[in-house]
């Protein structure tokens, strides 16, 4: 492969990361199904304890299979290094315990994910970890919300539950100015729509459970580095600056460049808490992930097709898709994610509470489940499920109020999706 | 040439045809990057020089310590720079008068006028760059920890001589 020409999207879903195995020859990644990897020799097991030295030890740190899975998310978000985690939650706890000491505040955008909403407040506050909750339409409130304690911002680039199309490079201006990096979760929009580093990211996080995995079958997380943030101008992070007390007194972010961030996540939060990601998940992910172009389009085509559809049903009150040309953040979907606005999307039903309830009793081809991302359509009340345990404010905030159905519209043939939708509203 | 990015290839031929590297800058202290890059180095067979004034006459890793790259007494191909960007112009003077056919400066390190230079007495050079994360990068060892190594390939990586969790640089011949 020619080195002048960077190779597309495509491309690099399918190969980066991979490559034949050396002692088999084995074409596919292998499982390796294993807890431990056996030494070379004793200075070759103390090199690898000493961070001097790259090989696998343990499972619980570090896995071929991971690793492929890793640079391969990397590499589809143009950041230096990746570690995959047990699921999207531990990935977001790795993150910020890599980031934050006990006392320090960050800043999150209010609309999330229902789980992020309670990680930051309820977990985090156990912490120590201050969360200060600011508008993601508003970069304005990010600014705001800053204080001499503020470490760190937090933002989706589409927001659970659908919808709102953040303007990243507006809250990275933010984020800059503070000195701290920003952490985008790119969950929904996956690189394929969306490359958060191209905006102002210094940290990506992502749920691989959703579309990276795209099938429904393994709960995963990632951290990519963006190889952004200079961690030794900055001194506020003892994680990446400081002398580690944990490896004979190396600075990471002296030692490691600009992957420091991704090592520190791994040889600390990840060795130190443990939410390793199963080898077969990774290889089911890592498959997953071959197809992302062609599933992405997909679902976006399909999410657009069912969205005009219900917007002109007369038992729908509204329809919030950043892809239809009338919604508030369709230009911001334009210019951040021109293929398309994603899978995921939210309306309204006239009959509200009740009606929605119904709804997701009589649908037959979608998976009434808690779930988004798969080749499955999917269907969610959010507030008497993701979102309830929030107060009322909290999930009107979040875009979960009480009339509020979610869907995750699959890859399947866009009739049969809409057909199941006409008849179980028919029954509402 | 310009040198805000370097070709896997320009890297690659560099460190598959050059084995002798002096180490300016090399430190005592097992915490220090340039530490871990000697000792990674040294296991990859790499002839590896210390250069550090403070500390002549003694050994780092095990190799004798030099005070200047004028004091070694064997021919050095990579002189490699741990020294800051306002030092690597000296340093780069001296690795011409020693007849070296690389100047390497460290993460960080970046020095034009010494590139200039070193490039016009017909040296080959690379700056920003830790020669170890270089060759765990082109081996395939980086990507064990999860690093993008920018390297696509449906070859079989190279296996080292002894033992399983190694990888070497490929050659052009391979």
């Amino acid at each position: 492969m020619s080195e002048e020409r960077k190779p597309g999207f495509n491309t690099l879903a399918i190969h980066a990361g991979a490559q034949p195995d050396p002692s088999t020859g084995a074409r596919v990644t292998p499982i390796y199904q294993t807890t431990s990897f056996v030494f070379d020799d004793a200075d070759h097991a103390a090199a690898l304890f000493n961070l001097e030295t790259f090989g696998n030890i343990y499972t619980r740190i570090m896995n071929p299979t991971q690793a492929v899975l890793e640079e391969r998310l990397a590499a589809l978000e143009g950041g230096t290094a990746a570690l995959a985690v047990a699921s999207g939650h531990a990935a977001q706890a790795v993150v910020f315990h890599t980031l934050l000491e006990p006392g320090d505040e960050f800043i999150a955008g209010r609309q999330l994910y229902g789980g992020s909403i309670n990680q930051f407040s309820q977990a985090f506050a156990k912490c120590g970890w201050t969360v200060k909750w600011a508008d993601t339409t508003d970069a304005e409130s990010f600014r705001a919300a800053l204080t001499p304690k503020t470490k760190a911002i937090f933002v989706e680039s589409i927001a659970n539950p659908g919808g709102i199309i953040t303007d990243i490079a507006s809250i990275s201006a933010v984020a800059k100015e503070a000195g701290v990096p920003l952490i985008v979760d790119n969950t929904l929009a996956t690189p394929y729509l969306m490359r958060p580093i191209e905006h102002g990211a210094d940290i990506i996080v992502h749920s691989l459970t959703k579309f990276l995995g795209g099938h429904g079958n393994s709960i995963g997380g990632a951290i990519v580095d963006c190889g952004t943030f200079d961690w030794m101008a900055s001194g506020r992070y003892p994680s990446l600056s400081a002398p580690s007390p944990s490896y004979h007194g190396i600075k990471l972010a002296e030692t490691f460049g600009n992957f420091a961030f991704a090592i520190a996540c791994r040889v600390l939060g990840l060795r130190d808490l443990g939410p390793a990601i199963s080898p077969f998940n990774a290889f089911l992910i890592l498959t997953g992930i071959e197809t992302l172009p062609l599933r992405m389009q997909r679902h976006c085509d399909n999410a657009l097709e069912v969205a005009e559809w219900l917007r002109g049903h007369d038992k729908v009150a509204w329809v919030n898709y950043a892809g239809l040309p009338d919604n508030p953040f369709h230009a911001l979907a334009e210019r951040y994610c021109p293929k398309g606005a994603g899978g995921v999307f939210t309306f309204g039903l006239k009959g509200g509470y009740d009606a929605g309830i119904a709804l997701v009793s009589n649908v037959q081809l979608f998976s009434h489940l808690a779930n988004i991302g798969d080749t499955r359509s999917l269907i969610i009340h959010p507030a008497s499920t993701t979102h309830r345990q929030l107060s009322d404010e909290q999930r009107e905030r979040a875009g979960a109020g009480a009339d509020v159905v979610r869907l995750s519209i699959g890859l399947e043939s866009v009739e049969d999706i809409i057909a199941d939708l006409d008849q179980a509203l028919a029954a509402v | 040439m310009t040198h805000d990015s370097y070709t896997d290839a320009y890297i690659r031929d560099i460190l598959v045809r050059h084995r002798v590297i002096a180490m300016v800058g090399a430190s005592p202290n097992p915490s220090r990057p340039s530490s871990f890059a000697m000792k990674y180095l040294l296991a990859k067979g790499y002839r590896v020089v210390p250069v550090n004034p403070g500390h002549a006459g003694k050994t780092i890793l095990g190799q004798p310590v030099f005070a200047r790259l004028g004091d070694i007494g064997e021919k050095i191909e990579i002189v490699d720079i741990f020294r800051n960007s306002e030092a690597a112009l000296a340093i780069t003077r001296e690795a011409i008068a020693i007849g070296a056919s690389v100047v390497w400066m460290q993460l960080g390190v970046r020095n034009d006028e010494a590139a200039r230079l070193a490039e016009s007495a017909g040296l080959k050079v690379v700056m920003n760059r830790c020669p170890k994360i270089e060759y765990g990068r082109l081996s395939g060892e980086i990507s064990w920890a999860g690093v993008n190594s920018r390297v696509l390939s449906s070859k079989r990586p190279i296996l080292g001589a002894k033992g399983g969790q190694q990888r070497v640089l490929r050659s052009d011949a391979d």
